[in-house]
């Protein structure tokens, strides 16, 4: 498996982890992910980053290909913790970064370790007592899942994307960015006539 | 299952303009394998898109099995499968099995049982080792035939296809083929691959955005070839 192809995809296997309910793993991962973001410190930022490299290593996350997927956010990670020294100092910086890579790992262990359709399964029965509101679970779990599911294809544009402007010799972000929105969104558009032909959200 | 779009005439425009993509066009389409030809850009998706409801007309009424396919299109579409000609738009889950998941969560609420379906699905396919890897990992024929094996899960009466050999080689062109021609299925394939247009029980020669010829596949194919390609 190529890097980016690793985000969101379920692999299947016997940890801990993948035999927890759905339901469990996504109460504990809003919990973990409001923790982290609440907490403030250093060594709480220490203590929740090596949460998740445990989580990721109970669920046995292929740590080559999670570098090569992982790089890019890490990347992004380094540039707004940078941002972080200028204006709050090094310690706040380290933090910031140290959050982000906890939230990435537990959110990419319970995605490894839990089917899609569990999920959607999981939030239909949770989201069932809104119907009376107005609300359709079943829109709702599709849209989540979509997002989960879209996720390796939109990287996966991005790259086609990225190597058409340098087979083209253009090398400006400009080149890049506005194909690589315009193919989002007619592929967006695509999946939408997909899904309507499939039947999907017709109930 | 017959599918009719009706005497008086079915009609679509563009939604942002004047243009005329299907000009008025009658037809009953009974037979087991039907395919369209044209040129690009001749209206044939289109008209292949009206018998799914992706396309409602401007005009007329579109019948599958006495339904209206815009006023019952949910019905319509538990009967009419479509394939597109780009797999990867079609492939909205993680991993194969997921994706197959998808399309029988409207008919298999168990969750244990809808997995096995889709299991015994992909294996009907030639896909079974493939279960759990990522949709974006297999080759492009594998694709089409995933996206496929999504569409007939749920054991539609019809099944349109909108070019779905465009993208494949040759190999893969001939088994996507084979597949299509052999389901059980009514079966209604915009092609440009000529070899599977003659092996269709009936073939409508798409232009202009109307339906110039309308008959024998031989004889539609000769058609398109001498009258509308203007290639011998």
């Amino acid at each position: 498996m190529s890097g980016p192809l690793l985000v969101g995809v379920h692999r299947p296997g016997s940890s801990v982890l993948h035999r927890l309910p759905a339901g469990v793993k996504l109460v504990a991962l809003a919990a973990f992910s409001l923790v982290v973001v609440l907490t403030r410190g250093l060594p709480a930022a220490a203590l929740g980053a090596a949460v998740a490299v445990a989580l990721a290593g109970v669920a046995r996350l292929p740590w080559r290909p999670l570098w090569r997927a992982g790089r890019g956010l890490l990347l992004a990670a380094v540039v707004v913790a940078g941002l972080q020294w200028w204006v709050d100092g090094p310690a706040r910086a380290v933090e910031t970064l140290l959050d982000l890579v906890a939230l990435a790992l537990a959110a990419l262990a319970v995605s490894a370790t839990t089917p899609v359709n569990a999920l959607l399964d999981t939030l239909v029965r949770a989201l069932r007592p809104l119907r009376r509101l107005g609300v359709d679970p079943d829109r709702v779990a599709l849209a989540f899942g979509l997002a989960v599911g879209g996720l390796p294809g939109t990287l996966a544009l991005a790259v086609e994307t990225r190597d058409a402007a340098r087979a083209r010799g253009l090398r400006t972000p400009r080149a890049y960015l506005t194909p690589f929105v315009i193919r989002v969104v007619a592929r967006a558009h695509e999946t939408g006539d997909a899904l309507h032909a499939r039947g999907i959200g017709d109930d | 299952m017959p599918i009719v779009l009706d005497g008086a005439g079915v009609t679509v425009e563009a939604p942002d303009g004047p243009r005329v993509l299907l000009e008025p066009t009658s037809l009953e389409l009974a037979e087991r394998r039907v395919g369209i030809i044209g040129p690009n850009g001749s209206g044939k998706s289109t008209l292949a898109r009206l018998l799914n409801g992706l396309v409602l007309p401007t005009t007329g009424r579109v019948l599958v099995d006495g339904l209206d396919v815009a006023r019952q299109g949910r019905e319509v579409r538990r009967r009419v499968g479509f394939c597109f000609t780009d797999p990867a738009a079609q492939l909205v889950m993680p991993t194969c099995v997921e994706d197959v998941e998808l399309s029988l969560r409207r008919t298999e609420k168990d969750a244990r049982r809808r997995r096995e379906r889709a299991l015994e699905v992909l294996g009907r396919h030639g896909l079974a080792e493939h279960a759990d890897v990522t949709v974006h990992a297999l080759s492009g024929g594998q694709k089409q035939l995933l996206a496929l094996a999504g569409v007939l899960a749920v054991e539609p009466s019809v099944l349109v296809a909108d070019e779905p050999t465009t993208l494949l080689d040759l190999a893969n062109t001939r088994r996507i083929g084979d597949l299509l021609l052999g389901l059980p299925q009514q079966l209604v394939l915009v092609t440009h691959d000529l070899d599977l247009a003659r092996r269709c029980d009936r073939v409508l020669v798409v232009a202009d955005a109307g339906v110039r010829f309308d008959g024998p596949a031989a004889d539609a194919v000769e058609f398109y070839v001498s009258s509308v390609a203007g290639v011998r």
